[in-house]
């Protein structure tokens, strides 16, 4: 039954932007900030919360405007290379932030992404400064297409991903890996004494949740066709948190959901009113107040993770 | 030599006693209330569009200028008459007890009401008016000129630190904000109104806050955006000194005030990142802070 709803789920998406072009945008970002968000969701789990993850988020989308600015081309290859970095990156920075819990792990991830912003904003003949780097339309195998074909392209490709990744992500969370992080926010002494390397598992965690973000910023790069320094400013890394917990961290769905749900809102809002981060404030706070469980919540069967 | 190290020091001085007033208040409340409120950068903000505000009502009726004065405290008084009760009552004590990440999150959301407020009452032009730094006008130490509202900047902060000394040890409202944070549930048993050391507590935080955006505008000017980049300042600051530690933030601020003029003065593109680097540094080494401990928490 949930096979078929999640089969009608995504059918829906991939035939919306035929019948609404301007939507087609919107969802490739949308699945694009889902990716973050699920990286963000995964360390939530475990009750780290990073507001530090738009750094790889913009870090991976700086790697292909770099990459390109070096001369390769292909779409693969840009897709590849820039998460292997994101993951690489995230393996380094999580080897020591691993360490820290709570509101000294918030605080410390905010501490590295903003020396990140801060130096994408002021290095301007590596970063091009506040104007940001073009992330050109790449080559896929050798052809090369115009931007309409492209922009098509990479939203089915990030739908396929959306469903590829997220099954191996499911598989990972209920591996024994993927349990232990929860264990890690009941119990980390119990883990401890189990002989259980809490460290290791934290930082495998990091480093998916790093890649995943990095995923994200790539499609994100290539679907605005530009990085700038505000990708990676607190404020994102708040957004991606925000999302996951609006779609609830007890499943993969749920951080789509989230980005889906913003990402729409935002367009509903912004015809409306210039306001919209205040109606996105009070729906986070009304969410985890009456919602911890957040929107997978309401479709999931089981007791999903809460905060 | 001389000639360039006073106003260095000047400089370094004035700028950490502006983070010290957004980061003092953020401690303070999170060593009461344990809870580390995203939203302060807004408030600090706010108190500075008041202020602004006021200072060119003031300067519009061409009413006496050293009214302005007057304004810059009333507004933070003003602010954290209204917010303190408000956002403590209606928001923040519903995190009291929940994990951290949903204490960040809802005062995210409250950042985010907030900051939108903001851009919806002033708009998004940045507000100046600087009647009261140049009413101080400037002075010279051995023929460096430097600004003398910077002095003002620093001995009000020097004030808040000694006001805060006397409020914690000399009075009986500071014995009672100490038990409640040493053991807030013995103080609770001893019969000690928790609920009102919050509020009191919390808007004595807003104050703060708002009484450090309310000085920096005659400086600085204020506009869209403030607000988030107070707050991670202040976070760097409160993270560098030990949460909770007020002497703590006192000694960050002079660190991060001297870290980012002496960044302005050798390496100006890395002015913003001065305060960071710091910040990493003495969290890699110290996790807790400079004055932080992992067990006992201190005020």
């Amino acid at each position: 039954m949930r096979a078929i709803f999640a089969a009608a789920a995504i059918l829906t998406l991939a035939v919306l932007p035929v019948a609404a072009p301007w939507l087609q945008f919107v969802l490739t970002l949308a699945i694009a900030k889902g990716f973050a968000a699920l990286g963000v969701a995964i360390l939530l789990r475990a009750g780290l919360i990073s507001i530090g993850h738009a750094m790889f988020f913009a870090a991976s989308a700086y790697g292909v405007a770099f990459l390109a600015r070096a001369g390769i081309n292909d779409f693969g290859l840009l897709l590849v290379l820039s998460v292997l970095s994101a993951a690489l990156v995230g393996a380094i920075a999580g080897s020591f932030l691993v360490r820290y819990r709570a509101i000294f792990f918030a605080m410390l991830n905010l501490a590295v992404s903003m020396v990140f912003y801060a130096l994408c904003s002021k290095l301007y003949g590596v970063t091009g400064g506040t104007d940001g780097l073009p992330v050109p339309i790449p080559g896929i195998f050798g052809i090369v297409v115009t931007e309409p074909v492209f922009k098509s392209m990479l939203f089915y490709l990030s739908l396929t991903l959306m469903v590829l990744v997220g099954f191996a992500v499911q598989r990972y969370l209920n591996s024994p890996l993927g349990h232990a992080l929860s264990a890690v926010h009941t119990n980390e002494i119990r883990l401890e004494y189990l002989g259980i390397p809490v460290w290791a598992i934290l930082l495998i965690a990091y480093a998916i949740s790093a890649a995943l973000a990095g995923l994200g910023g790539v499609i994100a790069g290539f679907a605005i066709g530009r990085v700038v320094p505000e990708f990676a400013f607190w404020t994102a890394s708040g957004h991606l948190v925000l999302i996951a917990v609006l779609g609830g961290i007890g499943g993969v769905p749920g951080a789509f959901l989230g980005a889906l749900f913003l990402e729409l809102l935002h367009s509903a809002a912004v015809t409306v009113t210039d306001a919209w981060n205040l109606i996105v404030g009070v729906a986070l706070i009304a969410v985890i107040m009456f919602m911890p469980q957040g929107f997978y919540g309401l479709f999931s069967r089981k007791e999903a993770s809460s905060l | 030599m001389s000639n360039a190290i006073i106003p260095l020091l000047l400089d370094s001085l004035a700028s950490a006693a502006l983070i010290f007033f957004a980061a003092v208040g953020l401690t303070l409340v999170f060593s009461v209330l344990r809870v580390l409120n995203v939203a302060h950068g807004s408030l600090y903000s706010i108190g500075g569009y008041v202020a602004a505000s006021i200072c060119l009502f003031i300067a519009n009726r061409q009413l006496n200028p050293y009214l302005s004065f007057v304004a810059l405290l009333f507004s933070a008084v003003l602010v954290a008459a209204i917010f303190g009760p408000l956002i403590e009552r209606g928001l923040v004590r519903w995190t009291y007890g929940k994990s951290e990440a949903v204490q960040i999150l809802i005062t995210f959301g409250l950042f985010l009401i907030l900051e939108d407020l903001q851009r919806v009452i002033f708009g998004v032009n940045s507000f100046y008016e600087d009647a009261p730094m140049r009413l101080l006008g400037t002075s010279s130490i051995g023929g460096v000129v430097y600004l003398n509202y910077q002095i003002l900047l620093i001995g009000m902060a020097l004030l808040v630190v000694i006001g805060l000394r006397l409020l914690i040890n000399h009075t009986r409202l500071g014995r009672l904000i100490t038990a409640v944070v040493t053991d807030r549930e013995m103080a609770q048993a001893m019969g000690i109104d928790t609920n009102r050391i919050f509020i009191l507590a919390f808007s004595l935080g807003v104050f703060l806050a708002a009484l450090g955006g309310a000085l920096a505008t005659p400086t600085s000017g204020i506009a869209p955006g403030l607000g988030a980049d107070t707050m991670v300042l202040a976070f760097a600051v409160a993270a560098i000194g030990g949460l909770g530690q007020i002497e703590g933030a006192a000694v960050a601020s002079l660190i991060v005030g001297l870290a980012r003029v002496l960044a302005i003065y050798l390496a100006p593109s890395l002015d913003a990142v001065a305060p960071y680097a710091a910040m990493l540094v003495v969290l890699l080494i110290r996790p807790y802070g400079l004055f932080g401990s992992v067990t006992a928490r201190r005020i």
